[in-house]
């Protein structure tokens, strides 16, 4: 490789190259029920009339993405006819011939061209502070890894199948963007980007935030504070210009039609239940955890009545309303404000302590992971969205880098469950055991002087998942409580994760507010 | 009641790990030994260190076949590695306890088990006869008769039930060669049909004679002077011999010469990668037939990313990298026009790499006439057959024109 460090962009290639021809190693694996999602979306946009696209539904699995992501699977169709014809057919659920699955998963691996594109411009921002050393050993080399080949994203887009990585691609380009200073296009990218798939409105609290603070606002006072003079109503108009005008072309066609009701209740789908038939591993999970055991404490001291508890059991694999047996059960509106008052200091921090783009990508994070902490009806695959821009900050600092790790850790062991077929537990197994020492190994070298990234009981509490893993994929299957308890495994899974995701989200949010604090005392 | 239970949980088991187990021997056997290998090679950076792991690892063929064909060649060709390993230290005894494992295991390691032989002997020849070398001599014989005997122990029951085994072991009524191997005897029934002119003991000989002819020049100066460096050339020009010349060979013994090649992958980069690539394309029916196009071809892209980023191939083309330069010196006194020999190999390395390219496309996509139905195998066989031809005079004429003893040099692993 030390040759190659004279070609400059010869290795950020190579790697782009080898983390494509590992996804098309991919083709032939597991895929889940987002395939047939995909399959039927492309019929649907194929065959019908835009005016019944949000109220087809002869699949279960109905269009429940903005109408971008419904354009791009238009354009998709027209591609898909030479690959196989029959896939385009509605009535045809669950198509899955060898030219379908070739067809999709090379477009998954197509599109994210878009995310290596996105990788590249930021690595391009990425600030060592120990320049000219060895390329393995640098930190654009080392981000770049971490994001090219992060194991969550290989294994939900490219084995459980979904279309994150262009997404990602966008968000990150956007970030990107907002470093460079370029406010007007950032915002651009991160509007279109919300009319791709809304799950990012979690995040968009930290966009208008720092656009109004450090973009509308041109200038500080000297002690950082806001000017209030220097507000400058040009520039906010371009920006209520961009977002109307995106909105208007996303939506304007379907608010035309008088379909806006429909579309808002096909996106937003709030019949659904607090949790996931898997818990996402976040503050609910610990919840759910919490109240079960006290149920099943109260019943057999005799504190509680049998005949008043609900039979159905929240991890019965149904995704439908339920309520708590001993704590107060949880509405939508509560998790709404839970989520608002998590977000808020973060915020705030933004808001009076703007640190420049760096402080924009820490208040991301944080909305990211307040969100799926406390969000209602939150899928674990949410938590790529911490795990990603949380790779930028890794490299630059040994505090963001320990976070980092046991965030990353956690999270990708939550992803586990995803993949529960046999053939793939190896390559899930030695996929994440290759990302997950290549992490630890670069972020150690990369801040060797600053001492150690994680202390005693951080490394304890990873380790530890190792045998959490044997339990729950090879002895646990051979027991007799698997009949019974089948949900066992999913639940310790969650409620594991979810304490390493709420350590590592406290600790952040911890280091953040502490860090501002002492920038203002600076300033003073 | 508990047979039936333990019955049970065996078959839970094997559903688990249906083509899992094929990964537990390789990282029992194969990968340790190629990670141990790497480490230490001496006078090579640490970087380089990993980049020859990695490119050994990443070698197509092996994968392919172990875990796309399925079997379990990996075992035998770790435990070869492993005697490689030990001999390198010095450590006789171990290295040839490891080798004869790996000939108990699957008999095809026989294909090295000349140079193994050439070279120990050489080495006892130099301590002297009389006095180390004898004992020496003496404790390597013990050591492989006594891994023989407890391997073949539960076989020893009566003479007609090792016969039987032998007979199993070397199909010597199957004839000269069986579907399409990259192969002199394949390619040649191309213009003759061999099988038609001569009888099946002719044959025998025949193929007999030309392997020893084509091997014994290197395992002689093996034997006269003993030296690791030959040794590793000497596996791989044996063992290329028998491919091309021997009785009834399969085209997946092509492993046994191209896992040599890999272990100095760090010394001649450019000719090893070519080799490992022209060996895996000659896999290349074999693998259509078992629909692993897919997997082949991005192997194989991956392999060779990776060793052209690594290790600079198409920078490095000179003779003294070829390690070839006595050889052309004394090539350069007759043609004056070998000064050209970096330009030769880079063009003819592209144009080989373009054809095997072309040929793989013309295999996946289109129907042979129906006259000719074997067109594309056949023409994959011989067009690796002439690679394979070229490769072993080369090999050769490293180890033939090598003046370098192990003494007098500086030590070059």
């Amino acid at each position: 490789m030390a040759a190659a460090g004279g070609s400059g962009g010869c290795w950020f290639l190579a790697l782009a190259l080898g983390v494509s021809l590992l996804k098309c190693l991919l083709i032939p694996t597991y895929h889940s029920t987002d395939f047939e999602v995909h399959r039927n979306w492309l019929a649907i946009t194929h065959n019908l009339p835009v005016s019944q696209w949000y109220y087809e539904a002869t699949s279960e699995w109905t269009l429940d993405y903005p109408p971008f992501f419904a354009w791009f699977e238009f354009a998709l169709s027209h591609v898909a006819k030479y690959f196989d014809q029959e896939m385009l057919v509605i009535q045809n659920l669950n198509y899955s011939s060898q030219a379908t699955v070739f067809f999709q998963r090379l477009s998954v691996i197509f599109t994210d061209i878009l995310f290596v594109y996105a990788a590249h411009e930021c690595c391009r921002y990425v600030n060592g502070k120990r320049p000219g050393k060895e390329l393995l050993e640098k930190p654009m080399f080392v981000l770049a890894v971490l994001l090219l080949w992060n194991f969550g994203l290989l294994i939900v887009d490219h084995i459980h199948f979904q279309y994150n990585g262009f997404l990602f691609g966008l968000m990150l380009l956007s970030v990107a963007r907002l470093f460079q200073k370029r406010h007007l296009e950032g915002a651009l990218l991160f509007a279109v980007l919300l009319h791709f798939k809304h799950i990012y409105i979690y995040v968009a609290p930290a966009y208008c935030v720092y656009l109004l603070r450090s973009y509308c606002f041109t200038e500080n006072k000297a002690d950082g504070s806001l000017k209030w003079s220097s507000f400058s109503f040009l520039r906010i108009t371009l920006l209520g210009l961009i977002v109307c005008l995106v909105s208007a072309l996303s939506l304007g066609p379907f608010a035309v039609l008088g379909q806006l009701p429909q579309v808002i209740s096909r996106l937003f789908p709030f019949k659904r239940g607090l949790c996931h038939a898997y818990w996402a591993p976040n503050f609910w999970a610990l919840y759910n955890a919490v109240d079960k055991t006290l149920a099943v404490v109260g019943i057999k001291y005799k504190f509680l009545d049998p005949e008043k508890i609900p039979k159905a059991s929240m991890t019965g694999g149904l995704v439908q309303e339920f309520q708590h047996t001993v704590l107060p059960s949880v509405t939508p509106l509560a998790t709404l404000i839970c989520t608002f008052i998590s977000i808020l200091p973060s915020v705030f921090c933004l808001w009076f302590k703007p640190q420049g783009p760096r402080g924009f990508l820490q208040c991301l994070i944080l909305c990211a992971l307040s969100s799926f902490m406390f969000g209602w009806h939150v899928h674990e695959k949410a938590i790529l969205l911490a795990i990603l821009p949380l790779s930028l900050l890794s490299v630059e600092s040994p505090k963001r880098a320990g976070i980092y790790l046991i965030l990353t850790t956690t999270g990708h062991f939550s992803l586990f469950p995803l993949l529960f077929t046999p053939p793939e537990i190896a390559t899930k197994i030695l996929l994440m055991l290759l990302f997950t020492v290549y992490s630890f190994s670069s972020l150690r070298a990369l801040f060797r002087k600053e001492g150690r990234l994680l202390n005693w009981l951080e490394t304890i509490y990873l380790i530890a998942l190792v045998p959490l893993e044997i339990f729950c994929e090879i002895v646990f299957p051979l027991t007799p409580w698997k009949l019974k308890f089948p949900f066992i495994p999913l639940l310790l899974t969650s409620v594991y994760c979810a304490l390493g995701i709420t350590y590592a989200w406290l600790k952040l949010y911890v280091s953040v507010l502490t860090e501002s604090v002492t920038v203002r005392q600076k300033a003073e | 009641m508990e047979t039936m239970k333990l019955r049970g949980i065996g078959k839970k088991l094997l559903t688990i790990y249906p083509s899992n187990n094929v990964l537990i021997a390789d990282l029992l056997v194969y990968i340790p030994a190629v990670i141990l290998y790497c480490c230490y090679l001496k006078e090579t950076s640490t970087k380089k260190k990993i980049a020859s792991a990695l490119c050994i690892l990443l070698y197509p063929s092996l994968i392919l076949i172990d875990y796309g064909h399925f079997q379990y060649n990996s075992v035998s060709l770790g435990f070869a590695l492993w005697g490689v390993l030990f001999l390198s230290y010095d450590w006789d005894l171990l290295g040839s306890l490891a080798f004869c494992l790996a000939i108990n295991y699957k008999q095809m390691e026989l294909y090295h088990s000349l140079p193994f032989f050439c070279y120990l002997l050489g080495k006892c020849f130099q301590k002297g006869l009389t006095g180390k070398g004898l004992v020496l001599l003496i404790k390597i014989a013990f050591t492989v008769v006594a891994s023989f005997v407890i391997c073949w122990l539960p076989f020893c029951t009566e003479v007609e039930q090792i016969l039987q085994v032998l007979r199993r072991l070397f199909p010597i009524d199957r004839g000269l060669f069986e579907d399409k191997v990259a192969n002199i005897w394949c390619s040649l029934s191309v213009l003759i049909k061999i099988k038609n002119v001569m009888s099946p003991q002719t044959q025998l000989k025949l193929s007999f004679a030309f392997t020893f002819l084509t091997l014994l020049p290197a395992c002689i100066k093996l034997t006269l002077q003993p030296s690791l460096r030959r040794f590793k050339f000497a596996l791989v020009s044996c063992a290329l011999s028998f491919f091309l010349f021997s009785f009834q060979v399969h085209e997946k013994s092509i492993l046994l010469v191209s896992i040599p090649v890999c272990l100095m992958i760090n010394e001649i980069p450019l000719m090893c990668t070519w080799f490992l690539l022209v060996s895996t394309f000659s896999l290349l029916p074999l693998l259509l037939k078992d629909g692993l196009l897919l997997a082949y071809v991005v192997t194989t892209l991956a392999f060779l990313t990776v060793c052209a980023t690594s290790f600079s191939i198409f920078e490095k083309t000179s003779e003294e990298d070829l390690q070839l330069k006595s050889l052309s010196l004394s090539i350069r006194g007759y043609i004056p026009s070998f000064r050209a020999f970096p330009k030769i190999i880079k063009s003819l390395f592209i144009v080989s790499v373009t054809l095997m390219g072309i040929l793989t496309l013309m295999s996946a996509t289109l129907t042979p006439p129906q006259k000719l139905p074997d067109l594309f195998p056949v023409s994959v066989s011989v067009v690796s057959c002439l690679h394979f031809l070229f490769f072993l005079t080369y090999f050769n004429a490293i180890v033939l024109w090598d003046s370098r003893n192990g003494r007098n040099q500086k030590k070059i692993n």
